[in-house]
């Protein structure tokens, strides 16, 4: 290959002339696409912020003219215990599967045995299945654990089914520290438990970041587990929600707002930690 | 050696409760939903709730009902609802999404603020999702409000509370259609393989094709599942359930194949620059192809989203809607507000078996290869 041929041929700006478009027409796909994606979150606040009576379809897309934050109030007052109720959920649930994952994921990865490969496979299936393939079973099991209705049986079902995909990320991440790390650990004389705690935990706060962040978003974002499972009580914020919005007799600024406080914890956390959102994100695409 | 072998035990030690915790809580509890879909367990009113209910075999009934029963015919629209939504889905997602990564991948300025804007709907809930797009789709308001906006009529679009179809077709022609379309895959293997000089598989894939073909022309027209016809088509109130998912997860691929881009070395594009490729025959044979294992991981993972995905259709059409309606939403409703749990069994089987076409032979072919070298 020549070195001298591609200045010539490829023009000043090779990287701009990707894809043969003109750097305006870039900028109005990207404005058209971000349209598409914050229109509905316009529509959404300026809902919330209408008063019932202003609310009318002919009139969608107005600005409201005096700003109701009454709506907050009152949906706060409607899902406000749930959302308490998803926040103990999803912080308890997060931790117990992360730590169980990080040492799933270090002797996975750090210890392995013949077999390791087929049991790791066989244990990520449980995060592809439909739970309506195990629900009825769940359900049972909960309830004769006398675990129905309360969030611990809630916090159960979570803490299982997110052992697959908090293990995965752990055992990805702990394949990229270096073998030589441990071996040498091994030659100072230190045994499984004390590799992990010096050598292991302390480089893990990345991961441990990763996954946390991953667990809190599905756990309090998840649906199914939290309709079949728990009672009045004890339920979750998203069940809330769809009972909050399924109603026909609300007026619609009531659910935009409960919308808006059942999004803001999740979408906090993107916008502060975005990064290791993605990395999650990512890690759940499964590269072996 | 032996303290080798002492770490090795923890090691073990440390996995076993998950691998414990696994084994009941996915294989046992599907072996157990398995089984109880081919009892009676709940069919009889009386006895689902029971505290020591009645229960006894009744084979493959469930599921005869349910792709033949005069009043399932819910479920078999959610069959095809659920066929038609992935696709759609799959698409919107894998279009939209390598569109954006494409745009990105041309480094505009902001790139990270733009990034943020387009996934952000990633970290909602399907019932956020849904809430907010109910409220965009409304009948006379929302996006039907859009066309006012230049001076035309408002749009006429029921978006969620259409109740036409297309693409219809007769239920009772469904083990036809699928034998005609298996037959005709076949022939083209088995020209395929004729090509390439594989006799024998070109023989075989021919022999099935033609004994499928035959059937399908002389015994398919006689099979019928049903006394009547029932048709069965893409129901237009989907598009705006689609539309709410494509805004939730095109994201995802979005970032997918800008990760895949990233990670293409520029030395490549330079070389096919050198060898006299313009911009469109770069993409076409050289960044294309090595974005086609990321495509088939992305739709791995979006099929399975979306074969389960009930939580979405739940928050925008309510449960009650069967024109939008899909399994895993009629599982839930089936066991827990009907009691009649061997049908939701059964249902809940059917979509495993789903998710698993997809989700089988990826795991198996993602970690074949490793365990050579472990």
């Amino acid at each position: 290959m020549t070195t001298t041929v591609p200045t010539t041929t490829a023009g000043p700006a090779p990287a701009s002339r990707r894809f043969g478009l003109s750097r305006a027409g870039l900028y109005a796909l990207l404005v058209v696409a971000a349209l598409f994606f914050l229109l509905p979150i316009y529509l959404l606040i300026a809902t919330a912020l209408k008063s019932p009576d202003a609310i009318n379809l002919a009139t969608t897309w107005q600005w409201p003219r005096a700003l109701n934050w009454a709506s907050f109030a009152d949906a706060w007052g409607k899902i406000g215990g749930n959302m308490l109720n998803s926040l103990f959920l999803a912080v308890v649930a997060t931790i117990l599967s992360a730590l169980l994952g990080s040492l799933n994921g270090y002797a996975l990865a750090k210890w392995k045995f013949r077999g390791a490969n087929t049991l790791f496979a066989l244990m990520l299936f449980g995060m592809f299945i439909p739970y309506q393939a195990v629900l009825i079973p769940l359900f049972q099991f909960v309830k004769s654990l006398g675990l129905y209705g309360s969030i611990w049986g809630l916090i159960l079902a979570h803490v299982v089914y997110g052992l697959p995909i908090t293990t995965l990320i752990f055992r990805n991440y702990y394949a990229e520290v270096p073998d030589a790390l441990v071996e040498a650990a091994t030659i100072d004389g230190a045994g499984f438990w004390n590799i992990y705690r010096q050598v292991i935990f302390p480089l893990s706060v990345p991961g441990f970041v990763v996954v946390i962040i991953w667990e809190f978003t599905q756990v309090w974002n998840e649906f199914l587990f939290a309709a079949t499972l728990t009672n009045t009580s004890s339920q979750p914020v998203t069940y809330a929600l769809s009972q909050l919005a399924g109603g026909q007799a609300v007026s619609w600024n009531l659910p935009m707002a409960g919308a808006i406080l059942a999004a803001l914890p999740t979408l906090l956390v993107y916008i502060l930690l975005g990064r290791y959102f993605v990395r999650g994100l990512l890690a759940g695409s499964v590269k072996g | 050696m032996k303290g080798l072998s002492r770490d090795r035990l923890w090691s073990i030690a440390v996995l076993l409760p998950s691998i414990l915790l696994l084994a009941v809580f996915v294989y046992g509890f599907i072996a157990r939903t398995v089984y109880v879909s081919l009892t009676d367990w709940g069919n009889d009113p009386a006895q689902a709730l029971a505290l020591d209910p009645i229960i006894r075999w009744v084979g493959l009934a469930n599921y005869q009902e349910l792709f033949t029963g005069f009043l399932q015919g819910r479920f078999r629209q959610e069959l095809v609802n659920t066929i038609f939504f992935t696709l759609f889905f799959i698409l919107g997602c894998l279009g939209l999404g390598l569109g954006l990564a494409l745009v990105l991948d041309r480094n505009p300025r902001g790139e990270g603020l733009w990034r943020t804007i387009f996934l952000f709907p990633m970290s909602l809930s399907f019932i956020v999702t849904g809430t907010i797009w109910r409220w965009m789709l409304q009948p006379q308001g929302g996006v039907n409000q859009f066309p006012n906006a230049v001076g035309l009529p408002a749009g006429q679009f029921s978006w969620l509370s259409s109740t036409d179809s297309i693409w219809k077709f007769d239920w009772n022609a469904l083990p036809l259609i699928t034998a005609s379309v298996v037959g005709l895959v076949l022939i083209l293997l088995a020209v395929r393989a004729a090509r390439a000089g594989d006799r024998t598989r070109a023989i075989v894939s021919g022999l099935c094709a033609a004994l499928l073909l035959g059937w399908a022309l002389f015994v398919g027209p006689n099979v019928r599942l049903l006394p009547a016809p029932e048709p069965h088509g893409f129901n237009l109130a989907l598009i705006g359930i689609i539309i709410a998912a494509v805004w939730q997860m095109s994201g995802y691929t979005m970032a997918l194949y800008l990760a895949g881009l990233r990670g293409i070395p520029e030395e490549l594009r330079e070389a096919a620059r050198v060898d006299g490729a313009n911009d469109f025959g770069m993409y076409r044979h050289v960044i294309f192809p090595l974005l086609a294992p990321i495509t088939l991981s992305a739709m791995i993972i979006l099929g399975h989203i979306s074969l389960k995905i009930f939580d979405l259709v739940y928050a925008m059409t309510g449960p009650d809607n069967t024109y939008t309606s899909v399994p895993a939403l009629n599982m839930y409703l089936t066991s827990f507000r009907q009691n009649q749990f061997a049908l939701g069994a059964a249902i809940g089987t059917i979509l495993l078996i789903l998710v698993a076409f997809v989700i089988v032979p990826y795991l198996s072919s993602s970690f074949r290869g490793e365990e050579g070298h472990a």
